[in-house]
């Protein structure tokens, strides 16, 4: 059968003797190559960013924080029925064991945590900032808050409530972390003001 | 005469099972895809466990092209997690962050607000009128792992379509012709 097909040019290399030929000039070829350097280019850089990612399990933050409700500026019931109340608040914090070389930037945020007879849990942001590196990563910040603190309902004369500083670490690549320290033992005024 | 009509035969055979085999691997390819969008799907339990980051309103943190793996779990919504919503009337999710949560007590239903880190406002403009709250309805998932960059293909793909047919062509035109 070789002989056969050796004779017409146009098969040869189609069977076997020339079959090798073309799958040789296939391998050496230029998309061969560039197909074979991508995937290891890929892959390495794959491995590598996961590798980065798995380093900051090994990073034990330590961070801390300390926050005091300066003022009360007003409190007051909306016409609608809801409680809003305006504060002012000195916020201190030390986040930089939180940075590894994987870090791009810390979102921190101060929320009001709280309970009432209608929700099991209330979360209201207060302030929040990015934190982009960790020189800026200790800081003091005297604020009102950012964001309208406003109850679903009338429950805030006297309630007691946490404030929690919570933080997620935004990674160059990978897995995100969060976790926050949880400052009980706040409560607002009885009366509206 | 008959050797020609052998020859003839053998090439014939020949060329149908290369065709077929060609289609096969072309097959396989389309299929390993799907398995793992599939399999990504049943894992994170999100409709669409990776998305791309169009809009620069979670910069410095997500940049337009950054990709993201969803997590769709049981857990609770907490302030602070980056949710992907769908709001009604609008066709393209949105990337946010939870800045204030009222979870019932009886029912455990959820009021969430949302706002983007780069944004001056919260996103009750961005929500259907007159629509306050996001509900557990509207969260398609949270945000829970990272890649730069890599979502520019499919930005690129989606705004200069010309391009990818360009690439289908180019990718057919090699499954076509290569002969391993």
């Amino acid at each position: 059968m070789t002989t056969l097909i050796l004779g017409d040019n146009y098969n040869a290399k189609m069977v076997s003797p020339g079959f090798s030929f073309s799958l040789c000039l296939n391998m050496h070829s230029f998309g061969y190559r560039a197909n074979a350097l991508l995937t290891f280019a890929v892959t390495i850089l794959a491995l590598m960013c996961a590798m980065a990612s798995l380093t900051d399990n090994f990073n034990a933050p330590t961070p801390t924080a300390h926050v005091q409700v300066f003022n009360i500026n007003w409190f007051q019931k909306q016409p609608n029925g809801n409680d809003e109340v305006s504060m002012t608040l000195n916020i201190s914090a030390d986040l930089q064991s939180l940075f590894t070389w994987n870090t791009k930037q810390v979102f921190v945020f101060l929320a009001a945590e709280y309970e009432t007879y209608k929700n099991s849990l209330n979360q209201i942001s207060l302030w929040d900032g990015i934190i982009p590196s960790k020189e800026h990563a200790k800081f003091w910040i005297h604020t009102s808050n950012k964001y309208r603190f406003i109850d679903q309902g009338s429950n805030l004369r006297g309630k007691e409530y946490n404030l929690t500083m919570h933080w997620h670490v935004m990674p160059k690549t990978g897995k995100m972390f969060a976790d926050k320290i949880v400052m009980p033992g706040y409560r607002l005024p009885e009366e509206y003001r | 005469m008959g050797w020609i009509g052998e020859s003839v035969d053998s090439i014939k055979s020949l060329q149908i099972r290369q065709v077929l085999t060609q289609a096969v691997s072309l097959g396989m390819i389309v299929t390993s895809a799907l398995i793992i969008w599939k399999a990504l799907m049943c894992i994170t339990g999100s409709e669409s466990p990776v998305v791309v980051v169009l809009s620069g309103s979670m910069e410095p943190g997500f940049k337009r092209g950054d990709i993201l793996f969803l997590h769709m779990s049981k857990d609770p919504i907490r302030a602070g997690e980056i949710v992907v919503f769908n709001v009604d009337g609008r066709e393209i999710p949105i990337v946010h962050r939870v800045i204030k949560v009222h979870e019932r007590q009886d029912t455990g239903e959820v009021d969430v607000l949302t706002k983007g880190d780069n944004n001056y406002g919260d996103d009750r403009l961005l929500y259907a009128h007159g629509q306050l709250w996001l509900q557990r309805h509207h969260i398609m998932g949270r945000a829970v792992g990272f890649l730069p960059y890599v979502g520019w293909v499919t930005i690129i793909m989606t705004e200069k379509p010309i391009i990818k047919y360009i690439l289908i062509g180019a990718l057919g035109l090699l499954v076509i012709t290569s002969k391993d």
